[in-house]
């Protein structure tokens, strides 16, 4: 019989506590290795769209807010098309998509503000919710998280992602509740009651 | 959309990446829940994961352009202060590659790790090892058009951890790479050939296949050490693969 011959992923490994070290070094307090911490924000001056803030924690399976928790976020912007690569033509110049996120050392809590995405193509053309891709890594997470942040005002029901969600009610840990003008709430809760709906996509 | 001329400035032009990922193979990396690694207890998620095939989301992923890097921000001995951090010299190297074996060029590899002495400048650490004032601890660069790319650095010391009552951690560099999408976004461990603390190690024994740790351990590469000078170790890294059919993507009902 021929070879495949494919490789094999890398195994992940947790991030570990001291994640700041090498990702945030700024924020650790660790200046002087490089002038700005990588992903301070996904959005430049002059971006397209609705601008927006999201608030949220990490949760743990006993409850408690995680401070070393650390969150990537990736984005189209306004119009639906993703900065850089996508097939489909240039985005907005003044969106990067991408942000990296810490919790706050003492209170636990993180902060996005961005432009609200706009809608994106599943692969079979029928259009996905706008939301925002969130991947999560800590100490005791051993493989990063995939989850998603979808908006209580938008029409999330057509979205066949969140079709695929066969428990009907968890579907709404995917969803950031608007606590203000322009501003959502979406706490992120790893295991047990209320526990947030993560992919393997 | 109509201005590309901007973005072409600040990012590294790269190909349009298309084609799904490779479906991520769950038993080759570390479960969620994994009692040895008490910290993974009650941050493991109970519920199964909702697995479908990746979208747009997956398969596009951020840029970053070589302009971003400074001259010694892959020089970890040398990038705290200009002044050289204590230890064993050593090059580390490899390769960014997909599942199919193709070198994945202009992508962003990040490394942390602890001192010689095996303690990490973060207020979290307050182990007996001294900080070395001229380590730092963090560098970065991006693969070239092959793939490749290269840390100089001090090899880290090992150290113990709060887990059981004596669990140490074999010398490690932590390791963040970035593809061409988002879902192929990883975070590892290299570990170092020959080290005894691997096999007692419960975060490395978070993997369940022999092979699949294999997959984490450097080879001393003496081809790549430079003589009176440093040692080299090599480390190549995989990330998931994008299948290419003309059978992709089919409408709906189709």
């Amino acid at each position: 019989m021929q070879q495949l011959d494919y490789l094999k992923e890398t195994p992940s490994q947790t991030a570990g506590p001291y994640v700041h070290i090498g990702l945030t070094p700024n924020k650790l307090g660790n200046d002087g290795i490089y002038p700005v911490d990588l992903g301070e924000s996904p959005i430049q001056n002059g971006a397209k769209g609705e601008v927006i803030t999201i608030v949220g924690t990490v949760r743990d399976g006993a409850g408690m807010v995680m401070r070393d928790a650390l969150i990537e976020s990736w984005q189209a912007d306004a119009h639906g098309i993703y900065p850089g690569n996508d097939p489909r033509g240039a985005a907005d110049p003044n969106v990067t998509g991408w942000a990296r996120i810490i919790a706050d050392f003492d209170s636990g809590e993180w902060t996005l503000r961005t432009v609200k995405p706009g809608r994106v193509p599943f692969p079979d053309g029928r259009m996905m919710a706008p939301h925002i891709a969130l991947w999560i890594v800590a100490r005791g997470i051993n493989l990063g998280l995939q989850t998603r942040i979808y908006f209580e005002d938008e029409d999330n029901d057509s979205c066949p992602v969140l079709q695929r969600i066969e428990h009907r009610p968890r579907v709404d840990t995917l969803i950031a509740k608007k606590t203000g003008d322009g501003v959502y709430r979406f706490d992120i809760v790893l295991q047990g009651e209320n526990e947030t709906v993560f992919f393997d996509m | 959309m109509s201005d590309t001329s901007q973005t072409e400035s600040k990012v590294q032009p790269r190909p349009v990446s298309k084609g799904p990922l490779f479906f991520r193979d769950r038993d080759w990396h570390p479960a969620a829940y994994t009692p040895g690694y008490k910290t993974s207890m009650t941050r493991a998620p109970f519920r199964p994961l909702v697995a479908l095939g990746s979208t747009l989301s997956e398969e596009t992923g951020p840029a970053f352009g070589h302009s971003m890097i400074g001259e010694l921000d892959n020089n970890l001995i040398m990038n705290f202060t200009g002044q050289p951090a204590i230890g064993e010299r050593i090059i580390m190297h490899g390769r960014v590659l997909d599942e199919t074996g193709r070198g994945v060029p202009n992508v962003l590899v990040e490394i942390w790790q602890a001192n010689a002495g095996g303690r990490y400048r973060h207020k979290k650490d307050a182990y007996a090892a001294p900080l070395d004032p001229n380590f730092g601890g963090c560098g970065r660069t991006i693969s070239g058009a092959d793939g490749s790319y290269e840390f100089l650095t001090v090899r880290p010391g090992a150290y113990p951890w709060p887990n059981r009552v004596n669990d140490w951690r074999p010398m490690h560099i932590h390791i963040s790479v970035f593809g061409s999408g988002f879902g192929q976004r990883l975070i590892t461990q290299m570990y170092f050939e020959g080290d005894p603390l691997i096999a007692r190690c419960p975060i490395v024994k978070t993997i369940g296949s022999d092979r699949a740790i294999d997959a984490l351990v450097a080879p001393l590469d003496m081809n790549r050490a430079i003589p009176m000078d440093c040692l080299a170790y090599k480390f190549d890294i995989v990330l998931r693969g994008r299948r290419q059919s003309f059978f992709e993507n089919r409408k709906e009902g189709l």
